[in-house]
C-alpha cells in the first residue's frame, strides 16, 4: 500500500459487502433513509455531514459532501459556516476543558 | 445577414449600467467554440463508456422518438442581451444585433399558431424584450388567447425603456419566468456578473409590486433555477420550499413556483467546462444518471422552437447547435412551411447533450420531468 487513501475508495464503498453482505444491506439501507427529506430537509442534512465530515477529517466524505452540499442547492457562503461550526465545536472542545485544568491549577497551587 | 436592430442602439447594452456582465460572447472573441459543429466535436471525441444517447433511449423502450401533442411555441426572437452570463447556451450578449427576427417571420410565426394545437407561445433569446416586435408579438399571442410566456432576465427590467414591462405584461396576463440561479449573492454573480444578485431582487420586488408572485394565475411568477457548476440541479420541490422561505425572509419577496434546469453542455457552459477541467466528469454524471422516467415529458415532444430566421428545431438547444428538426424532403424545415401533420410525423433530432436533459430528475424549459 502505498498511500492510506485512495480517491476510488469511495466509488467501492459497496464492496465493504464482500465481507457480510447482510450488515453492508443494513447500512446502507439506513444511510439512505437517514438522508432523505424529512423533518431536516435533504440540503440541512447534507450540511450536517459535511460538518461531521471535517470533524472526523474523513476526505472521503468532505468529497462526497461537498458535491452533495452543491447538488442540494447550497452555496460555498453556507458550506463555509457550516464547517465553521464544526471548527467552532471542536475549539470549544478543547476550551472548555481548561476549566479542568484551571480547578486543578486553583486546587493544588496557592 | 439581415440589418442590425436599430433599437438596440437607444442604449449602450454594453455598459454595465445596462446589465452585468460575466464574460464576452464566444462570437465577440474570436473562440473556435462559437461554431456548433466545434461544440459537437469536443462531446463527440469524449470517451464515455454509456455516451450513446440513442441507445440509452433504445434501451428504455424509446428507440423512435417522436413528438406528442404540440403544446406551446418557443419562439427565440434573438440572440441580442444586456447580459453576458457565463453559462448562456445562446451565447447571447450586446454584440448580437444580426441574429434577431424580423416582423415578417413574427408574422410568420403567428400564421402557424393559428394552424396549431399550441396553447402557449413561449417567448426566449437572448433577452427577448430587446426586440423591436415583441410587444407586438405578445399583444397579437394575447389576442388570440394563447398563454405567453416572458423568459426574462430580470435585469432587463431595470433599463428605463423597459421599466414599464411589470404593469404592461400584468395587464396581459403573461407568464414572466426569471432567471435566478441562486437566492443569495455570490453564486449568482459568479454566474452572471457582479451586481446581477441586487438588480434581480430589485425586479422581483417591482414583478411583486405588479401584482406578480401572489398566487394570481393570471400573474404568474415562475423563478428558473439552474445549477452553478458542474453538478445536478437540486431537487425542484425542496428547492422552491427553502427558496419560499429564504427570498420571503430576507428580501420579502414571494414567487409563484420553482422551475429547475440543468446546464447543457454546450456554447459557453461547454468552454467553461473545458477550461475548468470538469467536462468529462460532468458528461460522465449526465450519462450515469439518465432517467427512463424523463424521457416521456422531454420537452422536444410537446415543443417546437422557432429560430430568429424562422428554421424550425426540435428544441431551443439544438437551436444553438444549429441541428434543424427532420424533414422528409431533406430541406431546412422554415416556419413559412409549418404543418401539423408533417411535424408531427418527424423523427426528432438527439445528439449527446440531450443527456442534460434526462438526467436525474429531468429538465426542460418547464422544470423536472420526471
Amino acid at each position: 500500500m502505498t498511500s492510506y487513501y485512495h480517491p476510488e475508495h469511495l466509488a467501492n464503498f459497496g464492496t465493504i459487502a464482500e465481507g457480510n453482505k447482510a450488515l453492508a444491506d443494513k447500512f446502507f439501507d439506513w444511510y439512505g433513509a437517514v438522508f432523505q427529506d424529512g423533518a431536516l430537509s435533504e440540503r440541512e442534512k447534507a450540511l450536517i455531514a459535511l460538518a461531521v465530515a471535517h470533524t472526523v477529517q474523513c476526505p472521503y466524505c468532505i468529497d462526497a459532501y461537498s458535491r452533495t452540499c452543491l447538488e442540494k442547492g447550497a452555496d460555498l457562503e453556507q458550506m463555509t459556516e457550516a464547517v465553521h461550526v464544526a471548527a467552532a465545536i471542536r475549539g470549544g472542545a478543547s476550551l472548555v476543558h481548561g476549566v479542568q485544568m484551571l480547578e486543578h491549577v486553583k486546587k493544588e497551587s496557592m | 445577414m439581415p440589418p442590425p436592430v436599430e433599437v438596440a442602439l437607444q442604449e449602450d447594452l454594453y455598459s454595465v449600467e445596462s446589465g452585468p456582465k460575466r464574460t464576452r460572447s464566444l462570437l465577440a472573441r474570436g473562440s473556435l467554440l462559437a461554431s456548433p459543429e466545434a461544440q459537437l466535436r469536443v462531446l463527440n471525441e469524449l470517451p464515455l463508456a454509456r455516451g450513446d444517447f440513442e441507445a440509452a433511449l433504445g434501451a428504455c423502450g424509446w428507440e423512435d422518438l417522436r413528438p406528442a401533442r404540440l403544446d406551446i411555441l418557443q419562439i427565440n426572437v434573438g440572440r441580442l442581451c444586456n447580459m453576458t452570463c457565463r453559462h448562456c447556451h445562446v451565447d447571447a450578449g450586446p454584440d448580437r444585433v444580426a441574429e434577431n427576427m424580423d416582423r415578417a417571420t413574427i408574422d410568420l410565426c403567428l400564421a402557424a399558431l393559428d394552424k396549431s394545437t399550441a396553447h402557449t407561445v413561449d417567448v426566449t433569446g437572448g433577452a427577448p424584450e430587446l426586440n423591436p416586435h415583441f410587444r407586438y408579438l405578445v399583444d397579437q399571442c394575447v389576442s388570440r388567447g394563447k398563454h405567453v410566456i416572458d423568459r426574462c432576465n430580470l435585469t432587463i427590467l431595470l433599463v428605463p425603456r423597459f421599466a414599464d414591462l411589470p404593469d404592461w405584461f400584468a395587464d396581459r396576463g403573461v407568464e414572466v419566468v426569471c432567471s435566478l440561479p441562486h437566492c443569495r449573492k455570490r453564486t449568482t454573480d459568479s454566474q452572471r456578473g457582479d451586481g446581477t444578485f441586487d438588480k434581480s431582487i430589485q425586479a422581483l420586488r417591482r414583478l411583486n409590486a405588479a401584482g406578480y408572485g401572489r398566487g394570481d394565475p393570471r400573474r404568474r411568477l415562475t423563478l428558473m433555477v439552474n445549477p452553478v457548476g458542474a453538478f445536478l440541479a437540486a431537487p425542484q420541490t425542496v428547492l422552491e420550499r427553502d427558496w419560499r422561505t429564504s427570498l420571503a425572509r430576507e428580501h420579502g419577496i414571494t414567487f409563484d413556483r420553482l422551475f429547475t434546469l440543468n446546464n447543457m453542455p454546450i456554447s459557453r457552459f461547454l468552454e467553461w467546462l473545458l477550461e475548468s477541467g470538469n467536462l468529462e466528469a460532468y458528461m460522465e454524471r449526465l450519462t450515469n444518471s439518465f432517467n427512463p422516467a424523463t424521457v416521456a415529458g422531454l420537452m422536444c415532444r410537446n415543443t417546437l422552437s422557432i429560430s430568429w430566421d424562422g428554421t424550425l428545431h426540435d428544441c431551443d438547444f439544438n437551436q444553438m447547435l444549429d441541428i434543424p428538426l427532420a424533414t422528409s424532403d431533406g430541406r431546412r424545415p422554415h416556419i413559412r412551411d409549418f404543418d401539423p401533420a408533417r411535424l408531427h410525423a418527424r423523427r426528432i433530432q438527439t445528439r449527446r447533450h440531450c443527456f442534460g436533459c434526462t438526467a436525474g430528475a429531468g429538465s426542460s424549459c418547464g422544470g423536472a420531468t420526471a
